[in-house]
C-alpha cells in the first residue's frame, strides 16, 4: 500500500486496516498528530484528507489511499509558519499544547471551507476538538485572526 | 509568606534518600564558567514542601538543600536548572522572565532545564500553585547574584570602578570607556561557584521590565509546528512498545496466568511478576493481539457503587462532628455533595524506560519527577542514584500526574525485554487506573442577625480535603473541620481540589443564608467581609458585571461568589439561561488578585482556562462506578467542556505590586460551581446542592 503524506509518496509496511494515526506516528514518525481518545471524540489526531479534516484514529489507513494526506508537519513552508499557526502563537491559544496540532488542522480545514467564518461557525467547526486546558476563547480569536490575515485564501 | 494549608492529598511521603550531586563534581558535569547555587534554609524548605518536607526525616542530618542553580558557560550560554516541570501552566516562560529580569538579557537567551533528577536540584513537585510564590523569587535571587558576579569580574578585568559598569542586552558595558564584554568572555577560564541564601536582594516588582509583562511562550513555535516531543512521541533505538494486562475491577488479585500463547508470538515478550501482567512488542501493531494472548484469572471483592457514595463517606468518617447550638435571628442548614471527577489530561500517561548497566532512565510526564524516582528505586530495589527521571513536554496534568505507576510499569517491561520500552496508557486506562479528585460531603449550619451579620458558622467536610476550609469572612464564631473517610475509589490531587468543594458549599450556603435573612447576596458578602483584599475582588467583579441590574429575559439568572485560596483572592459573577432544564452559561466575570502579576496575558489565559475547566465539574463531570469498575472511562461517556459550552469570559485583574506573587493555576477554578449554583437558584428557585449541578 502507498500513501501520499505531505506531498511525498510512502510505501507502507503496516496492515492496511491499521488506523491512519498509528501508521503516521509509529511507521512514518510523524508524531505531531496525537492520540487522545481513540474514538474520534477529542480531535487531537485530526489530519486533512484531500483538504477535509478527519479523525485519523478512526480512519483505516487504506481509506486514505489515493488521497492527499496533510499533517501538522506540512503547514510551515520554508520556515514560514502557516497563518493559522502564526495566529495560534499571537493569540496565545495554547497551554500544554497537546491538542494544538489537531486544533490547527481542524481550523485549517474549516477555513478552506469557510474563509470568513463567524464565531458561531468557528465554534461549531471545532466542536469535536477538546482543549482540556480550556483555551477555547483564545482559539476562536486565533481562527478569526488567521481568517483576516489570509484574506479569504487559506492554502 | 503563605499561611495557607497545603492540599491534604498532595502530602505524599517524602523520599527516603535525596541525591544531590556533589559540588566538587559540579563543573565536571556542567563545564566551566560561572555558577550560582541557591541554598535553602530550613524554613524555606518547609514552605516549599507544604510543611511535609521533613516528614519521616526524623531529625536525621539532611544534606544542604539546593533550591535552584544557574550556570553561565564559557560560550556565554545561560542555563537555569530547576526541578519544577512545565505542564502548560507556562512556567518555562515565566521563570525565564524572572532570570532575564535580573540578568538583563533576553529571555530567549536562557535555557531552562526542568524536572531532570540528574541535573536539577531536588524538588518536592510542581504542585499547589507554589512555583510562582516560591521558585520564581528564588530564581530572581540566583540571577541577581550572577549579575553581581559578572560585574565583579568585569571590574577586575578592566580595573574599573564597579559603579561605572552596567549590564544591558547580555553585555557588560563600561560607561567610562564604552568598552563591552560578553558574559562568555568574562567567564572564560573560570570555575566560579557562589552559594547564596534566600535573603539575597532582588529587583522590586515595581521596577520589573521583563517579568510582570506579557511574553509569548518560549516553545510556542515548536508546539504549533508539531515538533515538540511529548513522552508519547519519543522513539529510542531498539525501542519496544508496552501494554499492561489488567483485571476488569479494582482490588483484584491474580489467581493464575498463562503467558505461553504470547511467548510463542515473534517479537513479543510477556511479563508475569506477582500481580503484574504485561507484554512488550517490537511493533505497536502487535499490542492488541499480544495482550489478548495473555490469559489470566483474577479474583475480586464486592465494592461500593456510586449511588451509595455519599452515605458511605459519611458513615465511614473517622469522627462525628460536634455541632454547637446556633444563635442568631435566622438559621440555615444544608448538606452539599461533590462527585469524583477525572483529570482527563489530553495526553494519557506515558513513559519510556531504558536500562543500561543496572541504571534506569525513565522519561515520563509527571509533576513529581523526584517522587517518581523514589517509586522506581523502591519498585526495583535499587538506590536512587541509579535512577534518572526526565520530564519531556507533557499533555498536562491538573494534579493528576503526581504518581509513577506508568513509569514503574514501563520499567518492568523494559527490564524483561532487555530493550527500551514505551508504554502509553489508553484513554480508558487513564480514566480508570490513575486516581480521581476526591468526592465529598459537606454539612453546614449557620446563623445570622436580622441586619445580615453572620453570628455562627459550622462547616464539616467529609473526605474532600482541608484547603480553604475556613471561611474568609469575618466570623469569630466559626468551626471548620475536615473528617477523613474511606474512599471507595483511589483519590489524589486535582487542580484546586478541596478548595473547589469547600467554596461550592460555602458560597452556596452564603447565598442560602443571605436569602433566609432577606439580604441581597452581594450586600450580604460585603457586610461580612472585612479583609480589604476580599472586598477589592468583590468590588471589581460586581462592578464589571454591573451586578444588581434587572433580569431581562425568561430563564435568566444571576449568581455570584467570592473566596480565597493559595494566596489568590477571587470573585465571580455569572449570567446564565435555563431552558427546559438545560443550563447555558452566557457570561462569567471573574476578578482575581494574586499579588504582583508576573505575566498578565498568561495570567488571563490561566484564569480563563481554569474557568472553562471548572464548567465541567460544575455541570457535567462525575465518575460513575459499580463494583470496582468505572462505567464511563471514555470521552464519549464522560462529558468535558467543549466550544459550545464557552461563555463570554471577562477577567478582571487586580495587580498588587506591593505584595509577593502567588500562583494562579488553581484558585480560579473554584469560582465556577458556586456562582453557577446561585444563578440557577436565581433563575429557577431550585437550590442544587450536588456537583455536578443537575436540574430535575
Amino acid at each position: 500500500m502507498d500513501l501520499v503524506v505531505n506531498g511525498a509518496r510512502h510505501r507502507i509496511q503496516s496492515d492496511p486496516d491499521r488506523t491512519l494515526l498509528a501508521v503516521l506516528r509509529d511507521e512514518l514518525d510523524l508524531t505531531g498528530t496525537k492520540y487522545g481518545c481513540g474514538e474520534g471524540q477529542c480531535g487531537a489526531c485530526t489530519v486533512l484528507l484531500d483538504g477535509a479534516p478527519v479523525r485519523s484514529c478512526l480512519t483505516p489507513a487504506k481509506a486514505a489511499q489515493g488521497k492527499q494526506i496533510a499533517t501538522i508537519e506540512s503547514l510551515a513552508q520554508n520556515g514560514h509558519l502557516h497563518p493559522v499557526q502564526q495566529a495560534f502563537i499571537e493569540a496565545d491559544a495554547l497551554q500544554c499544547g497537546y491538542c494544538t496540532s489537531g486544533m490547527i488542522m481542524s481550523s485549517v480545514g474549516l477555513l478552506k471551507k469557510k474563509p470568513n467564518p463567524s464565531d458561531a461557525d468557528i465554534k461549531s467547526g471545532l466542536q469535536g476538538n477538546v482543549c482540556r486546558c480550556g483555551t477555547y476563547p483564545r482559539i476562536v480569536q486565533a481562527v478569526r485572526m488567521a481568517a483576516k490575515a489570509s484574506n479569504g485564501r487559506v492554502a | 509568606m503563605n499561611g495557607f494549608e497545603a492540599e491534604r492529598y498532595e502530602l505524599h511521603a517524602t523520599p527516603t534518600y535525596r541525591f544531590v550531586p556533589d559540588r566538587r563534581d559540579f563543573f565536571k558535569v556542567i563545564g566551566g564558567g560561572l555558577a550560582v547555587l541557591l541554598v535553602l534554609d530550613a524554613s524555606a524548605d518547609a514552605q516549599e514542601s507544604g510543611g511535609a518536607g521533613r516528614r519521616g526525616g526524623g531529625g536525621q542530618a539532611m544534606p544542604q538543600e539546593i533550591g535552584a542553580w544557574l550556570h553561565i558557560a564559557e560560550s556565554g550560554a545561560i542555563t537555569v536548572y530547576t526541578g519544577k516541570v512545565e505542564m502548560g501552566q507556562n512556567i518555562r516562560t515565566s521563570l525565564a522572565q524572572a532570570v532575564a529580569e535580573e540578568l538583563h538579557v533576553s529571555p530567549s537567551k536562557i535555557t531552562m532545564v526542568m524536572g531532570d533528577t540528574m541535573l536539577t536540584p531536588f524538588d518536592i513537585g510542581t504542585v499547589g500553585s507554589m512555583t510562582t510564590p516560591v521558585m520564581a523569587p528564588q530564581l530572581h535571587k540566583v540571577a541577581a547574584a550572577a549579575r553581581e558576579m559578572l560585574l565583579d569580574l568585569a571590574a577586575q578585568e578592566w580595573k574599573a570602578d564597579r559603579a561605572s559598569l552596567s549590564i544591558e542586552d547580555g553585555l557588560v558595558r563600561n560607561k567610562a570607556s564604552n568598552k563591552t564584554l560578553s558574559f562568555g568572555e568574562l567567564t572564560k577560564g573560570q570555575k566560579l561557584a557562589k552559594t547564596i541564601t534566600p535573603d539575597a536582594r532582588v529587583t522590586p516588582a515595581s521596577e520589573w521590565k521583563v517579568a510582570g509583562h506579557d511574553m509569548r511562550k518560549v516553545n510556542a513555535r515548536s508546539i504549533v509546528t508539531g515538533e515538540e516531543k511529548y513522552t508519547s512521541d519519543m522513539k529510542l533505538p531498539g525501542m519496544m512498545f508496552g501494554r499492561v494486562v489488567r483485571p476488569s475491577a479494582f482490588k483484584s488479585s491474580l489467581i493464575s496466568a498463562d503467558t505461553k500463547g504470547a511467548e510463542q508470538m515473534p517479537g513479543v515478550v510477556p511479563v508475569h511478576d506477582g500481580d503484574f501482567l504485561g507484554v512488550a512488542c517490537d511493533d505497536s501493531a502487535k499490542l492488541d493481539a499480544a495482550a489478548a494472548a495473555v490469559k489470566a484469572d483474577w479474583k475480586t471483592v464486592p465494592q461500593t457503587n456510586s449511588r451509595e457514595l455519599y452515605g458511605h463517606l459519611k458513615s465511614t468518617a473517622a469522627n462525628a462532628p460536634a455541632w454547637q447550638p446556633i444563635e442568631g435571628d435566622t438559621h440555615a442548614e444544608a448538606t452539599y455533595n461533590v462527585a469524583y471527577i477525572a483529570h482527563t489530561p489530553l495526553e494519557p500517561r506515558a513513559a519510556v524506560a531504558q536500562w543500561e548497566n543496572g541504571k534506569l532512565t525513565v522519561w515520563t510526564g509527571t509533576q513529581r519527577p523526584f517522587g517518581v524516582r523514589t517509586e522506581l528505586a523502591q519498585a526495583f530495589g535499587i538506590s536512587e542514584d541509579k535512577v534518572r527521571v526526565l520530564v519531556p513536554a507533557t499533555g498536562s496534568g491538573y494534579g493528576g500526574k503526581h504518581t509513577g505507576e506508568c513509569a514503574v510499569e514501563a520499567a518492568r517491561l523494559a527490564k524483561a525485554a532487555g530493550r527500551p520500552v514505551k508504554l502509553q496508557w489508553t484513554r480508558e486506562e487513564e480514566m480508570t487506573w490513575a486516581y480521581f479528585r476526591p468526592a465529598g460531603v459537606i454539612e453546614v449550619r449557620s446563623g445570622a442577625r436580622r441586619d445580615g451579620t453572620i453570628t455562627n458558622w459550622q462547616f464539616h467536610n467529609y473526605n474532600s480535603g482541608g484547603a480553604a476550609l475556613r471561611s474568609p469572612y469575618n466570623i469569630p464564631n466559626q468551626i471548620a473541620e475536615f473528617h477523613g473517610s474511606d474512599s471507595p475509589l483511589r483519590q489524589g490531587s486535582y487542580r484546586g481540589l478541596a478548595a473547589s468543594a469547600n467554596h461550592f458549599a460555602r458560597e452556596s450556603h452564603m447565598d442560602e443564608l443571605a436569602r433566609a435573612a432577606g439580604v441581597e447576596p452581594a450586600a450580604f458578602r460585603f457586610k461580612n467581609a472585612s479583609d480589604p483584599r476580599l472586598r477589592a475582588v468583590i468590588e471589581a467583579a460586581t462592578e464589571r458585571f454591573r451586578w444588581g441590574r434587572a433580569e431581562d429575559r425568561a430563564g435568566q439568572g444571576f449568581g455570584m461568589m467570592a473566596g480565597f485560596d493559595k494566596g489568590g483572592y477571587v470573585s465571580a459573577c455569572v449570567e446564565l439561561t435555563v431552558t427546559n432544564g438545560a443550563v447555558r452559561i452566557d457570561r462569567i466575570v471573574q476578578s482575581f488578585e494574586c499579588g504582583a502579576i508576573v505575566n498578565p496575558d498568561e495570567l488571563r489565559n490561566q484564569i480563563a482556562g481554569g474557568t472553562m475547566m471548572g464548567i465541567g465539574g460544575a455541570l457535567f463531570e462525575a465518575v460513575d462506578f459499580e463494583n470496582g469498575r468505572i462505567l464511563n472511562p471514555r470521552l464519549s461517556k464522560y462529558r468535558v467542556p467543549r466550544f459550545s459550552d464557552m461563555p463570554e469570559i471577562d477577567v478582571v485583574l487586580v495587580d498588587r505590586k506591593d505584595l509577593p506573587s502567588a500562583g494562579a493555576g488553581e484558585t480560579p477554578i473554584v469560582a465556577v460551581a458556586p456562582a453557577v449554583a446561585n444563578a440557577i437558584f436565581d433563575a429557577t428557585g431550585q437550590r442544587l446542592r450536588s456537583m455536578p449541578l443537575k436540574l430535575s
